[in-house]
């Protein structure tokens, strides 16, 4: 379970945004709505444990991660919670296998490269696996990103439009495999997008206004 | 995945860049390389063959040129000096050994030295195989000389006439080679040893067998019109030093250099280039590690996002300093190996295509003063990425994450 409670935040010297209390049950699905400037990307950075508020409290599966040292907290967020972004951002130097097995590292986690083709191959990029990101499509580049999120079996699964610079096909594909990995995975899913071709597919939705 | 395994992978994504770090340290190491190796092995040269000579008494002339040529056998000599005149000062008490030389000889370069027991004593000679020249015409031959000219005991070769072309072969008298010496490491090993009568005879072969005598010594005594190329000097006592030279400069026609001094006067000429040549290696260092901090602060902005996103997948704020630090010491250190290594090649190289064999160089020796090359290698990695890695470190992920 997941609970934001009573989280407000401020850039330097702006204006305060106040977030609504939120409760996250395990394995449920929510879509994040608001239009751009909305404070939407603030909300995922905060529930990420990478943008600290300036008061309030965020508690993933128990733990109140902002109580928690920079340290304890970067690893905190390797094993529970998977982020998709936008746009992939793989590591260039690394191939698609050797970008799931550093998520494994970082998070402190061992090499298990069974876990990287069992992933791979549930979103059928299999055969790309020695290939490097600059070979790979759009489309392509974004299932791994999706593999890389969930390689470690996190508790939460965010995804920060992660439709909107692809085409409808992709897009509808992406999705699909977002919501089926979120349950195998046993994740908790939050898509956060102002893309309307998503908005049907979710039961929850938290809007920013 | 290990820091240091994500580091090398980053460098090789960008080989193009990282060789041109690689090569510019290499370069400064390698012009730092060569000075170490060679001022080392030219200084040791130095000290090895003058070891235990104290004064060198010739011909009037340049002192420098004097010492050049009777010690270390590399310029002309400066003149022949009267027998008589150079038996008196071995005379001298002040004198412990006396060891006469008698320059004029080479065979294919190599020189020949007419000398007398007192050389054998003065450089602790041992012999390899063989025995030590007896009779006229018997030469010992240095370790290099028997290598490098394929001699051994019992050949026999011309000499020819002067100290480097072999156009004026002495046809008449062939040497014969009755033993090898010991490899000393210093100048005798590229020498030709014979005694003093052999090379007179070489020379006015018309008076043919006027002397018979065996013993150069001998001959020596009987003859007043003889001459010698110069005399090595043993001092008795230190207090010599204060007389012995200046009585050489002042009562004879003969001047007195000594090794010690023109070898310093020598070094400072050289120190100049050395002294030059070692700063222009250090500024390309400089450049080099600009070039490193240049590299890594820009592949850092292009990199922001993708160690934003490493902090995302669990990487704490040190092990991304560590990831770019490794990066500048892997850059550096590499360059400093790929740099000694080119050293040592470039003078092995150098030596290799050297005319003069006393002075020789060579690149398989290796030295501890090498170790500050490397740390200095370390030190200009750390120096170039420390701002790059702090970067990394202090980063904002959230605002870099949310800038796309």
């Amino acid at each position: 379970m997941i609970s934001l409670k009573s989280v407000t935040h401020r850039y330097d010297q702006q204006q305060d945004i106040r977030f609504e209390d939120w409760q996250i049950d395990a394995g449920s699905q929510w879509l994040l709505l608001g239009a751009s400037g909305s404070g939407k990307s603030t909300l995922l950075h905060i529930l990420t444990g990478i943008l600290k508020p300036v008061q309030g409290a965020v508690t993933i599966k128990g733990t109140s991660i902002y109580d928690l040292s920079s340290k304890e907290l970067d690893q905190f967020r390797g094993r529970n919670i998977g982020i998709v972004f936008q746009r992939p951002h793989l590591i260039k130097s690394l191939n698609i296998s050797e970008n799931l097995v550093i998520a494994q590292s970082f998070a402190k986690l061992p090499t298990n490269l069974k876990r990287v083709n069992e992933v791979l191959d549930a979103l059928g990029i299999a055969d790309k696996k020695h290939a490097y990101p600059d070979q790979l499509s759009q489309g392509q580049l974004q299932r791994v990103s999706i593999a890389r999120a969930v390689i470690n079996k996190p508790a939460l699964l965010i995804a920060d439009e992660p439709t909107s610079s692809l085409d409808d096909n992709n897009a509808a594909v992406v999705l699909e495999l977002l919501m089926q990995q979120s349950g195998a995975n046993q994740a908790t899913l939050v898509v956060a997008t102002h893309d309307k071709r998503v908005k049907d597919a979710f039961k929850h939705t938290y809007e920013l206004s | 995945m290990s820091p240091i395994k994500i580091s090398w992978k980053s460098l090789w994504s960008k080989p193009l860049s990282s060789a041109l770090n690689m090569m510019l340290i290499a370069f400064g190491t390698g012009i730092l390389t060569i000075l170490l190796l060679a001022s080392n092995q030219i200084s040791q040269k130095l000290d090895n063959n003058s070891k235990d000579i104290d004064l060198v008494v010739g011909a009037k002339g340049s002192p420098l040129q004097l010492i050049l040529s009777s010690i270390y056998y590399i310029d002309f000599p400066t003149g022949n000096i009267p027998l008589k005149a150079a038996k008196e000062l071995s005379r001298s008490p002040l004198v412990k050994r006396a060891v006469p030389l008698a320059l004029g000889d080479n065979y294919n370069g190599t020189r020949i030295v007419g000398t007398d027991s007192n050389f054998v004593a003065l450089y602790q000679l041992k012999l390899e195989n063989g025995k030590f020249w007896n009779t006229d015409f018997e030469a010992t031959i240095g370790a290099g000389v028997a290598q490098s000219q394929q001699l051994k005991v019992g050949d026999t070769f011309y000499g020819a006439h002067g100290l480097s072309s072999s156009s004026d072969v002495h046809k008449s008298h062939p040497y014969t080679v009755s033993g090898v010496l010991e490899s000393q490491g210093n100048v005798t090993d590229n020498l030709i040893l014979t005694n003093i009568a052999s090379v007179w005879k070489m020379h006015d072969d018309h008076e043919d067998d006027h002397h018979q005598h065996d013993n150069a010594e001998k001959q020596i005594e009987n003859d007043d019109h003889k001459e010698l190329t110069s005399l090595l000097i043993q001092y008795r006592s230190p207090m010599s030093v204060a007389i012995f030279p200046r009585m050489v400069n002042e009562t004879t026609n003969m001047q007195a250099a000594s090794p010690a001094q023109e070898s310093t006067r020598l070094f400072s000429l050289i120190g100049v280039g050395v002294e030059t040549l070692q700063w222009f290696a250090v500024l390309i260092m400089l450049i080099a590690a600009i070039s490193v901090f240049v590299n890594l602060y820009n592949s850092l902005k292009e990199r922001k996002y993708d160690l934003a996103i490493m902090r995302t997948l669990g990487a704490s704020r040190g092990k991304l300093f560590g990831i770019v630090i490794i990066e500048g010491i892997i850059l550096t250190f590499a360059g400093t190996i790929i740099g000694v290594a080119l050293g040592h090649f470039a003078l092995q190289f150098i030596g290799h295509y050297q005319e003069s064999n006393q002075a020789r160089l060579t690149g398989m020796i290796f030295l501890q003063e090498e170790i500050y090359l490397f740390v200095a290698g370390l030190a200009i990695g750390i120096f170039a990425a420390i701002i790059p890695a702090i970067q990394a470190y202090r980063s904002n992920i959230s605002k870099i994450l949310s800038k796309n």
